[in-house]
């Protein structure tokens, strides 16, 4: 009884708390997926605006990694306790899309408080990702990052090649990465995280190939993978034959290649341009190039697509929570919020002011390369190969190209095989999901 | 699950407690049957439920199909594949988290002095939980700063857990054993302390040597504790290994490790698809309940307890 007493005592006082701090102001609650810099990125900004006005209280809350924080985004829906906000990584965005009852368009929760959205103020290629095709922007992008190369100065001087001209094609990659391996100027040539989002989704992209039918899906409807078209199938292959001698050096599906780098067991590495913090401060003297493009391609190189991840707001709420959102969104589109984001973090800017004001400060100046991804996403006009992907399923499609690519580079498989069977089995799951 | 350090079925010898009061012995199970309700039953209805369902990830929409879940995870190439995974996994798991905790305990009896430091520290990576186990094997055998990994490279092995799928199952199977190693020693010490010093003397006396003791006398005598040793390590290969799987291969290279219970999570927390993740659960569940009754009704009926 004596327990009962307490935990009454509890509920009692932990009601109190919260009825007074509901009648004070409304409590915006926003999960999120940041760690380290990034985290207190986000701790930063959620304050300054707390302090900015008094009618709303943005609550952070850090729920994991990306992946477990949509799962738990979407078992808290379940079960009717969803968050105002959520970060949602690029690969989840078509899982959001899909729940069309479960969301409200960060369109509309702008417009339905009263404040008009000009998209032109905002980088196009971001905001087009997150928009539905007539046009409709759903969520908000908060942090995005573009693919970029990276290369150890110090391997290349050893290796005889030219620091300050990073290869600019796949074949100059290939090449350099030989006569680094060659030389021994280290154990190894060429790296890279991600092979699904570089090399398959960016690739096509950057060198204007499509990915999938239906605008890489952005379209919907009936989708029917690409990957396995000639360019691709090169590609791979070229990959799988520097990695018979360990001239290309798989470090696995996510970012894990980026430690193989660091420890100066490659010479060039590709990777998200998120990942900057990390080679800063191993004090590694390193150089950025632009994503290398394949030279048979006419268009390219045409235009990244971003990764990252972008805020959604949930359905079924209060109109006062809405308009706290739309406030929360029109403070972070302001441009010393971006600013100090962008430069921060090293995600890119979400509004053209934000860059412009950057570049004007002399950022870019002081901190060379840190411009590559925003000049590769905004470069050219992007066009139905380039905008970006999306899939119902894209996470369990990026498994199955994974495991097709393991087995390529364990030397069960050649490319043709690998990328046939990724379009096979892909196909099926895609129809699977849209059956749901 | 208790131990039988002492014999189980002593039960049945000793005379049946009758309480006096009808409502009491209710009163008494209660709780457990009240934890066993909350935490089994109403969770294992809710999966048998949602494995009839086809559902998207946010229940929107729901389709009721019966079957059709369960036809399909079981024509699935991949499931099968991944039964094969894990049958030679907890094969693997528990017969050398097995022999290696038999050879240590026998080893530790023979011990004169210091005997309690060896087996502290021999039951010591039993605190250790399994992600974290994985993370210490992972990092070992890490093709690129991995101490060990370092060292069978100087042996001209070209060691890859990464793209190799038999380097993946043994780096598993490594950290899995390794972890049970300890709890196995436990009973397999606590099991050599029951067996009676007088007929290992006996045997030594009518010039029985050391080998022939051990597997005349000795291991006939574990019996109990090896039978239920067994039963414990096919249930831990099984279930409790899912923070190995994900801290060191995360099922991968191809699908060359993953088990049952990582591709229901797989499929249900990053795939999404609810409908064959329950399914599988439940499948799970069946193989579980079925493993441990054929296990006490007929391999325990050959086993016998001193």
């Amino acid at each position: 009884m004596k327990s009962f007493g307490f935990a009454a005592g509890v509920a009692a006082t932990f009601m109190t708390l919260s009825s007074t701090s509901a009648f004070a102001v409304t409590q915006i609650s926003w999960w999120h997926a940041m760690t380290g810099a990034n985290a207190e990125v986000v701790d930063k900004i959620s304050k300054d605006f707390n302090a900015s006005q008094s009618d709303y209280e943005l609550v952070p809350v850090f729920k994991g990694t990306y992946p477990e924080t949509l799962n738990a985004g979407i078992a808290a829906y379940r079960a009717g306790q969803a968050p105002d906000i959520i970060q949602v990584f690029d690969v989840g965005t078509g899982v959001m899309m899909a729940a069309e009852g479960a969301i409200k368009p960060a369109a509309d929760v702008l417009t339905s408080a009263g404040m008009t959205f000009d998209k032109s103020q905002y980088l196009p290629g971001i905001v087009g990702y997150y928009s539905k095709p007539d046009g409709t922007m759903l969520s908000f992008p908060y942090n995005s990052s573009s693919p970029i190369l990276y290369y150890n100065k110090d391997i290349f001087k050893k290796a005889g090649l030219d620091v300050d001209s990073p290869p600019k094609t796949w074949n100059e990659v290939w090449e350099d990465a030989k006569k680094i391996k060659a030389s021994g100027a280290a154990a190894c040539g060429y790296t890279s995280t991600w092979l699904t989002w570089i090399h398959l989704e960016n690739f096509a992209a950057w060198n204007d190939v499509s990915w999938a039918t239906q605008q890489n899906g952005l379209a919907g409807g009936d989708v029917e993978l690409k990957i396995n078209a000639p360019i691709f199938v090169n590609h791979f292959q070229a990959l799988a034959d520097l990695a018979k001698d360990g001239t290309f050096k798989y470090g696995g599906r996510t970012s894990e290649a980026k430690q193989i780098f660091l420890a100066g067991e490659c010479g060039i590495m590709t990777e998200s341009s998120g990942g900057l913090g990390d080679i800063v401060k191993s004090g590694m003297n390193y150089g950025i190039g632009q994503l290398p493009y394949d030279s048979d391609a006419k268009g390219a190189p045409q235009n990244t697509t971003p990764g990252g991840a972008s805020l959604w707001v949930f359905a079924d709420k209060s109109d006062e929570e809405y308009k706290g959102v739309a406030a929360f969104f029109a403070y972070l589109s302001k441009t010393e919020v971006q600013e100090y984001l962008h430069q921060k973090s090293g995600y890119l800017p979400v509004t053209l002011a934000a860059y412009e004001a950057t570049k004007k400060s002399g950022f870019y100046d002081k901190n060379v390369g840190r411009e590559t991804p925003i000049l590769q996403m905004t470069g050219k006009t992007p066009t139905d190969n380039s905008k970006g992907v999306r899939l119902p399923n894209l996470p369990q499609v990026r498994d199955i190209q994974n495991e097709e690519f393991e087995k390529m580079l364990a030397g069960q498989q050649t490319a043709q095989q690998a990328l046939d069977n990724a379009v096979t089995r892909g196909n099926a799951a895609i129809k699977e999901a849209l059956g749901n | 699950m208790v131990p039988p350090a002492s014999s189980p079925r002593s039960g049945s010898v000793t005379p049946r407690v009758v309480f006096p009061n009808k409502v009491l012995p209710y009163l008494l199970v209660a709780p457990q049957l009240a934890i066993t309700l909350v935490f089994f039953y109403w969770p294992a209805g809710q999966a048998f439920y949602q494995s009839m369902l086809r559902q998207d990830p946010f229940g929107l929409r729901t389709k009721f199909v019966w079957f059709a879940n369960f036809r399909k995870v079981l024509a699935d190439p991949a499931y099968l594949n991944s039964i094969k995974v894990t049958v030679v996994f907890s094969l693997a798991t528990a017969i050398v988290a097995m022999c290696v905790a038999l050879l240590l305990a026998v080893m530790a009896e023979k011990v004169v002095r210091g005997k309690g430091l060896y087996r502290t520290l021999l039951i010591w990576p039993y605190a250790v939980a399994p992600a974290i186990a994985g993370m210490l094997w992972l990092f070992l055998f890490n093709p690129s700063i991995g101490s060990l990994a370092y060292m069978l490279r100087s042996f001209g092995i070209a060691w890859d857990p990464l793209l190799n799928g038999t380097h993946a199952m043994i780096l598993l199977v490594s950290a899995a054993a390794w972890k049970q190693i300890s709890y196995n020693f436990l009973f397999f010490v606590a099991g050599l302390q029951a067996v009676p010093k007088a007929l290992i003397e006996a045997a030594a006396m009518d010039g029985a040597g050391e080998t022939k003791r051990f597997w005349t006398i000795i291991f006939p005598l574990l019996a109990p504790t090896t039978f239920f040793l067994l039963v414990v390590n096919t249930v831990y290969a099984l279930f409790d290994t899912f923070g190995i799987v994900h801290a060191v291969t995360g099922g991968g290279p191809g699908k060359t490790t993953e088990t049952l219970v990582y591709k229901v999570y797989n499929d249900g927390f990053v795939n999404l698809i609810l409908g064959d993740s329950a399914a599988q659960s439940v499948i799970l569940m069946v193989i579980v309940i079925s493993l441990t009754a054929i296990q006490f009704r007929y391999v325990e009926r050959k086993v016998h307890y001193g």
